[in-house]
């Protein structure tokens, strides 16, 4: 049921459009931060309001709407975010990455490869690649169309000379389409290689006032060097629920003694799996 | 052993039931009223309204309620609630000059026309609790006098006429809005007075603060403070002419600031410039101290690298909405990144003390 008293998905259309022309804008100079007079919302800044307005702007009536936190649809800012576009655009939502047309994801890529006929919209705390390089935006806007990112090289380079590999685990530097240097969010960079995609990829920062946008099959590339090339990582383990060894792992303590466990953060991926049969070491155990 | 981590939805639920009990508290004690808060918590009233933007005391004495006494939180709720609006257009500027002030100071001249109006102040009061107040006692009523029916001229209009302190640029130009129009930099006067007024006055209050202590210091003279209620006045385009809609309760504060003069401008006065909604004389003189300090390059002076002089640095903190959803979004799982930061460190320790074990043999 849809709360009378707002538009449709909650923002004004004069709203939704001034974001839909951002997001346009996005598509059109992939990578590029789009700034947009993104709005008060009526939720904190830093909790997904950018990716809610994108969401909103980005919703028709017959979407059908899926929304994820560390992968996970019951994860508490996924339920508010899910219920706050029930509550105002009146959608049909899922927890199932198949049936979902648009996905706002928090953190995580979902695990089974998306379509063209979907959208994933990230939410992004910090859309500046270079911000914890050089604070001022007046400085990084330039960098950016200077395309003068040896800053960047340099920190990797420094990682690499201090700790023997790129010490970056999340939010991982990428170059799109061979231009700009953008923050996939903090995913964690096992889900680097998933950017590029067939479905659209829209990043939402509410606080900072920017959208970016991936369009399909669109170049990603992790930032590297030939002999320190990137490599996506995770838990040496399979999923203790499903078996499976190709998704990202949380591990969870099970007990006192410091026992622990892994289990796909992906949660619709690891229970398609067990519908289909799967286990793993301690799917007996689990409820 | 291990349960999935289900039932947000419920605890979801279940928290904010609590929640409504809490706000409630003690139910053998009567229930707060919108209007007593409006009343007797007026200058909290004030401050949701300034910070939130919007000048409705009954919706911010509501949130104050609504957010058991958390300012920030009920300047949240108003901003949330501000965004939905629809905006019928832009009143003509305000005429603070013809303020009814309930309380006007000048600190640069011991009397000019108008007076020195002490109004209802804490100033003078000696901090000591009342505790006659814990009684709810009936209170005397104060002392009258005529009001003042002539406009009271500003203090600044009687040095600007002997020439000595600095002109303001005139412009016609429409303001900018940052509520409409993402905000970059430089960011002009307009825009920065504008995210200075919304902005946290603790935030705003510690800037200041900093340039007396000599972070930028540029000693500042509260030429005038006056606080009072100006007519809010709005053209028609059916009448061709402008009308009174309403009036608000405004805290103005203009600062006359010592200048021996730069490259560029001949030795003066200079001004900053505080107004802000209610009765908020703490911010409104923090806002003239940054407003001016942060003038340095329209004045030719020198960049000494204080914070106060720093547009890009005071316009993106100063929003405590934007400061307190970042600062607590943090407390939203973050398993993930943890999780590969985890593997990072290990790994990372394994290859080290492989390496000191080395070095030990």
């Amino acid at each position: 049921m849809t709360d009378q008293a707002y538009n449709f998905a909650y923002l004004d259309e004069q709203t939704k459009r001034m974001i839909r022309r951002a997001i346009l804008k996005g598509l059109a100079v992939p990578g590029y931060q789009v700034p947009f007079a993104s709005r008060e919302m009526p939720m904190p800044y830093g909790w997904g309001t950018g990716g809610v307005q994108v969401s909103a702007a980005t919703l028709t009536p017959d979407d059908t709407l899926k929304v994820i936190d560390q992968g996970a649809d019951d994860t508490t800012n996924a339920v508010s975010i899910r219920k706050f576009f029930e509550r105002t655009a009146g959608v049909a939502t899922t927890d199932e990455t198949d049936k979902a047309s648009v996905i706002q994801t928090r953190h995580r890529i979902p695990e089974m490869p998306l379509r063209e006929d979907q959208i994933l919209v990230y939410q992004v705390p910090i859309p500046e690649p270079l911000r914890f390089l050089e604070p001022r935006e007046t400085e990084t806007r330039k960098m950016h169309s200077l395309e003068e990112y040896g800053l960047m090289h340099v920190k990797l380079y420094e990682d690499v000379s201090q700790h023997g590999q790129i010490a970056t685990s999340y939010a991982y530097p990428v170059r799109v389409s061979g231009r700009y240097v953008m923050d996939p969010s903090p995913i964690p960079k096992f889900d680097n290689p998933k950017l590029e995609m067939d479905a659209i990829q829209l990043f939402g920062a509410g606080r900072e006032q920017r959208i970016y946008a991936v369009p399909p099959w669109t170049q990603v590339v992790s930032l590297d060097f030939e002999d320190y090339p990137f490599e996506a990582s995770k838990a040496d383990h399979a999923c203790d629920l499903c078996g499976a060894g190709d998704s990202y792992l949380d591990e969870v303590i099970t007990d006192d003694s410091g026992n622990r466990m892994f289990v796909c953060s992906d949660t619709d991926y690891c229970r398609s799996r067990r519908d289909d049969g799967h286990t793993g070491r301690l799917a007996g155990d689990a409820t | 052993m291990y349960v999935a981590v289900k039932g947000g939805e419920r605890a979801i639920e279940n928290a904010h039931g609590w929640l409504a009990e809490e706000r409630r508290g003690d139910t053998d004690v009567a229930e707060l009223t919108v209007p007593q808060i409006r009343e007797q918590l007026k200058l909290a009233v004030n401050r949701v309204m300034a910070e939130g933007s919007l000048y409705d005391p009954d919706l911010a004495a509501l949130a104050i309620k609504q957010s058991r006494g958390d300012l920030i939180e009920a300047i949240f709720l108003i901003r949330a609630y501000r965004t939905t609006l629809p905006r019928f257009g832009a009143s003509v500027p305000v005429e603070t000059g013809k303020m009814a002030c309930d309380r006007r100071i000048s600190a640069t001249f011991k009397d000019a026309p108008g007076g020195q109006v002490l109004g209802p102040t804490f100033d003078y009061t000696h901090r000591l609790l009342d505790f006659k107040l814990a009684a709810e006692e009936d209170v005397p009523s104060a002392a009258e006098a005529e009001a003042r029916t002539a406009a009271t001229p500003h203090i600044t209009s009687f040095l600007q006429g002997e020439d000595i302190i600095q002109r303001e640029p005139v412009s016609d130009d429409a303001p900018g809005d940052l509520t409409r129009e993402p905000l970059s930099f430089p960011a002009g006067r307009d825009v920065r007075l504008q995210s200075l007024a919304r902005g946290d006055e603790g935030f705003v209050l510690g800037v200041a603060y900093s340039t007396q202590r000599g972070y930028a210091r540029n000693h500042a003279f509260v030429g005038e403070l006056r606080i009072g209620r100006v007519a809010v006045e709005m053209e028609v385009p059916e009448l061709g002419f402008a009308i009174d809609i309403g009036e608000i309760e405004l805290t103005e504060c203009e600062t006359v600031n010592q200048f021996k003069g730069s490259k560029t401008e001949p030795p003066q006065f200079t001004r900053g410039y505080g107004l802000i909604f209610g009765q908020s004389e703490r911010k409104a003189i923090a806002m003239a101290l940054v407003d001016r300090a942060l003038r340095w390059e329209e004045l030719g002076e020198d960049n000494v690298g204080a914070v106060a002089q720093d547009e890009e640095f005071v316009l993106s903190h100063a929003d405590n909405i934007q400061a307190t959803g970042f600062l607590e979004h943090i407390k939203l799982p973050h398993y993930v990144d943890f999780q590969s930061e985890l593997e990072l460190v290990r790994k990372l320790r394994r290859e080290a003390t492989g390496k000191m074990q080395e070095a030990a043999e």
